[in-house]
């Protein structure tokens, strides 16, 4: 009974996952918009670096911040990795 | 047909029956493979839709920006260098950006400050930029044509700023109110808010200010004949990473980043091998391997006695594995759906707040966004075959080694 109740809310969860994302197209249309609009390149995910606010446009030494043996430190550093065509290809 | 399902009927009874005698053990067996499962559908699930999102969102990205390199560090990139580009072939405009990052020491946030391309006027009078046209049959054109900001009447002028929902909320301020900056010469400006970009853009515009070219060129001391980095706009699209090239070649401190690379940036985002994410996922394998080597290393006493005693009355080796199966299967599949259910409003309803501290890292503004729930089939059989099938085979086989014994001794070796 718990098992079959779990199989139809899920269920009911998927049939939400398609409803919604078909009705949250308007708001993804006005973010690509606004995307487009200000030629952004990035998403706000994490403020806390230059280089993390903006991964795409990250320096090449990112790894290194401001020395060579000032490593990475900010917690999203390890969320992330650079825009470096020889790990992201 | 009806008989077996009779059977297994009867036999899924006992099981429920056999697994609630053990009440705490196998509750907090549950409770912690549902966590487990939780943990790891939470990852998948904000993953794949953050990873899509962005594909989505970004596709209206510049085609190429092209950034000035100096010692290996982003630097301002000469005006100059934009008449350049404009004259490879292939390009068909060139446009100048002019953004930074200003630290507000009163909340301890990062903002991007940037000038939204209409006001950038001076190198159109120079000659030196060209306006990006709305491509035809482009889906997001037309919303484009409408507010996007909710200016409320009021135009960007000099004075003036329009700034993201995040910076609203973090400062509590709004329309109309003022925002104190120190410029580069010590002198303080007091930029007049005249709007808010949208809350639902948070995820692309919280941290964003907008204010004209003067000002923003005062509050940083950019002189005139710098910008902040080009972008480019290619005629022929498949020609993106040509141009790139071309680029390179004619300005040797140019980094040309193309939007396949912005793509490709986000789509291996919370990639499997990144810090955090393998010790999520080390500390879910190896939770299942202690599931694993506690099933597989043999029954407990009493498990073995019921087994015995279930033999002696008349079961055969075939019914106690199936009992032994139905009773993995349920334990599996109930920690399966409680924690991908759990999961689904983890992520989709309470914004991942769970995960909300480990993103938001040392960073005092976090946008407030709703990711769109995209799922996908593949997700569920993955987590499905990684969580499910492993406990339920591993269930099995000491059942199968307890069954083929003699009931005597499977009894007598628990009773002593």
């Amino acid at each position: 009974m718990t098992l079959l109740s779990g199989i139809v809310l899920l269920g009911l969860l998927m049939l939400h996952a398609f409803t919604s994302s078909q009705g949250q197209e308007a708001n993804l249309l006005h973010k690509a918009a606004l995307v487009k609009q200000l030629r952004l390149t990035d998403l706000c995910l994490f403020t806390e670096a230059r280089y993390t606010r903006h991964l795409s446009q990250a320096d090449l030494n990112t790894a290194f911040q401001d020395h060579p043996l000032s490593m990475e430190h900010f917690p999203s550093g390890s969320f992330t990795q650079p825009n470096l065509p020889g790990i992201t290809r | 047909m009806n008989v077996w399902i009779e059977k297994q009927r009867y036999i899924i009874d006992f099981t429920i029956s056999s697994l609630m005698r053990r009440k705490v053990k196998n509750i907090g067996l549950l409770v912690l493979y549902t966590l487990i499962v939780f943990i790891l559908a939470s990852t998948m699930f904000f993953t794949y839709a953050i990873k899509r999102e962005a594909a989505f969102i970004l596709e209206g990205s510049p085609e190429i920006v092209v950034q000035n390199l100096v010692a290996g560090r982003h630097d301002l990139l000469p005006v100059s260098y934009l008449e350049e580009i404009k004259s490879i072939r292939g390009v068909a405009n060139v446009e100048s950006r002019l953004w930074g990052y200003f630290y507000d020491s009163l909340v301890g946030a990062n903002y991007t400050l940037m000038t939204p391309p209409q006001n950038q006027d001076s190198h159109k009078n120079q000659g030196k930029t060209t306006v990006v046209e709305n491509d035809n049959g482009d889906p997001h054109a037309n919303h484009e044509a409408h507010a996007l900001f909710e200016y409320e009447g009021a135009l960007l002028e000099s004075g003036t700023l329009i700034i993201g929902n995040g910076v609203a909320r973090m400062r509590g301020i709004g329309k109309d109110d003022y925002m104190p900056f120190m410029a580069a010469d010590g002198q303080i400006m007091n930029m007049k808010i005249v709007g808010k970009l949208s809350s639902v853009s948070e995820l692309v515009s919280s941290d964003l200010i907008l204010m004209s070219e003067a000002d923003l060129r005062k509050l940083f001391g950019i002189s005139p004949d710098k910008v902040t980095d080009a972008i480019v706009t290619v005629r022929n699209p498949s020609e993106i990473q040509t141009v790139a090239g071309k680029i390179k070649k004619r300005i040797h401190s140019a980094r040309p980043i193309i939007r396949d690379e912005i793509l490709r940036t986000y789509s291996s985002i919370f990639n499997w091998r990144g810090g955090m994410m393998i010790v999520i996922f080390s500390a879910a394998v190896l939770a299942f391997v202690i599931f694993a080597w506690d099933k597989a290393s043999g029954l407990s006493a009493g498990e073995r006695q019921e087994i015995g005693i279930l033999k002696a009355v008349g079961w055969e080796t075939g019914d106690v594995i199936q009992m032994k199966f139905w009773e993995g299967a349920i334990v599996s599949l109930s920690a399966f759906l409680g924690g991908v259910i759990l999961a689904y409003i983890h992520v989709f309803f309470t914004g991942s707040a769970i995960f909300e501290p480990a993103l938001e890292g040392w960073s005092n503004l976090y946008p407030n966004f709703t990711l769109t729930p995209f799922i996908n089939a593949e997700q569920l059989t993955t987590l499905f075959f990684l969580t499910v099938i492993p406990y339920t085979v591993a269930t099995i086989v000491p059942t199968w080694r307890a069954a083929t014994i003699d009931p005597d001794s499977a009894m007598r070796h628990t009773g002593g």
